[in-house]
């Protein structure tokens, strides 16, 4: 199984901070699963100009194949004046509009305020759903007040994570193991 | 429809066209070369003529996994080797090329062929070529339409007259030599979209509708937008042709069909497009509401005709070689093509 973290900002350390706690988890419990983290912050990727993703070259050719190879995508978000960041944006236009189809996405919001707590439901879904993502309905939500020093201070935020990881595997083993039933009947 | 060789009473037409796919055998891993694929193109135009069939085209796709980059060259051969058939390009890039140099070799083309030969002009679907030609895709839309524009005149005048902003003008230019009977067919390509049909509806030009999959209902207005165009601008929509082009594989029954050409196009799809087709939606192109041409020849027949019955249009060509299928099998579809498939559709849609 190829599971990509997506870390979706260029800027802060919140994100960060608990995508490198994904990573850790999926690394300890479930050491056979295939783990890329990808942090924007760390590539110089171009707009998306229209082309098919095959047709990007460099850093942009390179996070455009690593997610189109996923089987799995956690997707790491800040929000930013109500709405995901425009690097986050990005990333899905310069997917085909199929991209997400077969795949399990699942999402962790970090947040200045708990006003922001719809913003994924009402703007993040959307796209997934569009996109033909399978999606882990239940997404982590964690606030400022979560964090200290660039470490994570609540437990509960371990556990809700803990829990994010788990249903992202099995719901890709689940999706997988369905898909597969269901091909094999059609005889091509 | 005269002057773009068209005999209403003759029905719907039926025509081949290829991409020029090269790509490794899915079931084997092996790819032949680059030589045995070209020849076995030209060797397909002679065969489908044998067959009766009425057209025969080839397009250029600038990049990996595609043998016929320079397909107004594969065509010529085609035209030397073939005597009856229609040929022509599905599509040619206007875009990237220069109309001038386009209809050099396209009349030039014609009078080899004897008066058989046509263009269709698309914008391309995969854009790489834009980089490789060295033209800048922010042009994209631009580009298309002036040197689309300038092929149609220069096909309608013989002195041309012109000036643009992505070519030299020309000044009293002769554009030479001129086709057999004065004037080449040339067709729009669209994609399925209404939106890019009313464009060439408001050119009043001949529309090439290329569809993967999805019901046939649905392309029918794709069809209606264009002849809609075409009317409120003046022209007369049962003088301009339309032309479908899709997937096309017969085999013996329908399951077969599905079986046989399902890796082609899953792994064809994963190379060029960087996505497989899913198996849930080849499944329901068995379906005889579906637009793709896929099935035993009974069943080929009932959807070409479903097809004729809304549309109306007066071709169709269909793609049986996408990712790569072997020779041999597309022999055999030409054989259930001439012998099945073409005789019902001409006795159900020829006039009496």
């Amino acid at each position: 199984m190829k599971i990509v973290g997506l870390s979706g900002s260029i800027v802060g350390s919140k994100t960060r901070t608990a995508m490198n706690y994904v990573s850790k988890e999926i690394a300890e419990k479930y050491p056979e699963a295939e783990f890329t983290l990808i942090d924007l912050a760390d590539y110089s990727l171009q707009f998306s100009d229209g082309r098919n993703y095959m047709e990007y070259e460099g850093d942009t050719g390179f996070v455009t194949k690593t997610i189109m190879e996923a089987d799995a995508i956690v997707i790491g978000t800040p929000i930013f004046q109500a709405s995901i960041p425009a690097t986050l944006k990005n990333i899905f236009d310069l997917l085909p509009v199929n991209a997400f189809r077969d795949k399990v996405i699942s999402m962790l919001v970090t947040a200045g305020s708990s006003k922001h707590f719809l913003v994924a439901e009402q703007q993040l879904k959307p796209i997934l759903s569009y996109m033909k993502g399978q999606i882990v309905q239940t997404y982590v939500f964690i606030e400022e007040k979560d964090f200290y020093k660039k470490e994570i201070v609540n437990d509960d935020v371990f556990f809700r994570i803990d829990r994010l990881v788990e249903d992202t595997v099995l719901l890709t083993e689940t999706y997988t193991k369905l898909r597969e039933e269901k091909e094999a009947a059609y005889d091509f | 429809m005269e002057k773009y060789r068209i005999d209403p009473n003759k029905g719907l037409e039926f025509g081949l066209y290829t991409l020029g796919d090269h790509i490794p055998d899915p079931n084997t891993g092996k790819r032949i070369s680059a030589q045995q694929r070209i020849n076995e193109i030209i060797e397909l135009a002679k065969l489908a003529e044998e067959a009766g069939i009425d057209f025969f085209s080839v397009g250029e796709s600038h990049q990996e996994y595609f043998a016929t980059q320079a397909h107004t060259v594969v065509l010529s051969a085609i035209a030397q080797a073939t005597s009856k058939i229609k040929i022509g390009s599905s599509s040619t890039i206007i875009s990237t090329s220069d109309p001038v140099r386009v209809y050099e070799d396209f009349a030039t083309m014609d009078l080899i062929s004897g008066g058989r030969t046509e263009i269709i002009a698309g914008r391309a679907s995969r854009v790489g070529l834009f980089e490789l030609l060295g033209y800048n895709l922010r042009d994209y839309e631009e580009l298309f339409e002036e040197k689309f524009e300038l092929l149609l005149k220069i096909n309608e005048e013989e002195v041309v007259n012109w000036s643009g902003e992505y070519r030299a003008s020309l000044r009293n230019a002769k554009v030479l030599p001129r086709p057999l009977n004065g004037s080449l067919p040339i067709w729009r390509a669209v994609g399925g979209s209404p939106a890019s049909a009313i464009k060439a509806g408001y050119a009043g030009v001949p529309m090439f509708m290329a569809h993967l999959g999805g019901p046939a209902s649905v392309f029918k207005r794709t069809i209606d937008a264009y002849r809609e165009a075409a009317r409120l601008r003046g022209f007369d929509p049962s003088e301009l042709p339309v032309a479908t082009a899709g997937f096309f594989y017969a085999a013996e029954t329908t399951q077969e069909a599905l079986r046989e050409y399902y890796p082609y196009i899953n792994e064809g799809m994963k190379v060029t497009n960087g996505q497989g087709f899913a198996k849930q939606m080849w499944a329901q192109g068995a379906d005889p509401r579906n637009i793709m041409n896929v099935g035993s020849p009974q069943q080929i027949i009932e959807k070409i005709l479903y097809q004729y019955e809304l549309y109306g249009h007066q071709r169709y060509i269909a793609q049986m070689d996408f990712g790569g299928v072997p020779f041999e099998k597309l022999v055999k579809n030409i054989e259930l093509i001439g012998t099945e498939i073409l005789p019902a559709i001409r006795k159900y849609t020829a006039k009496k």
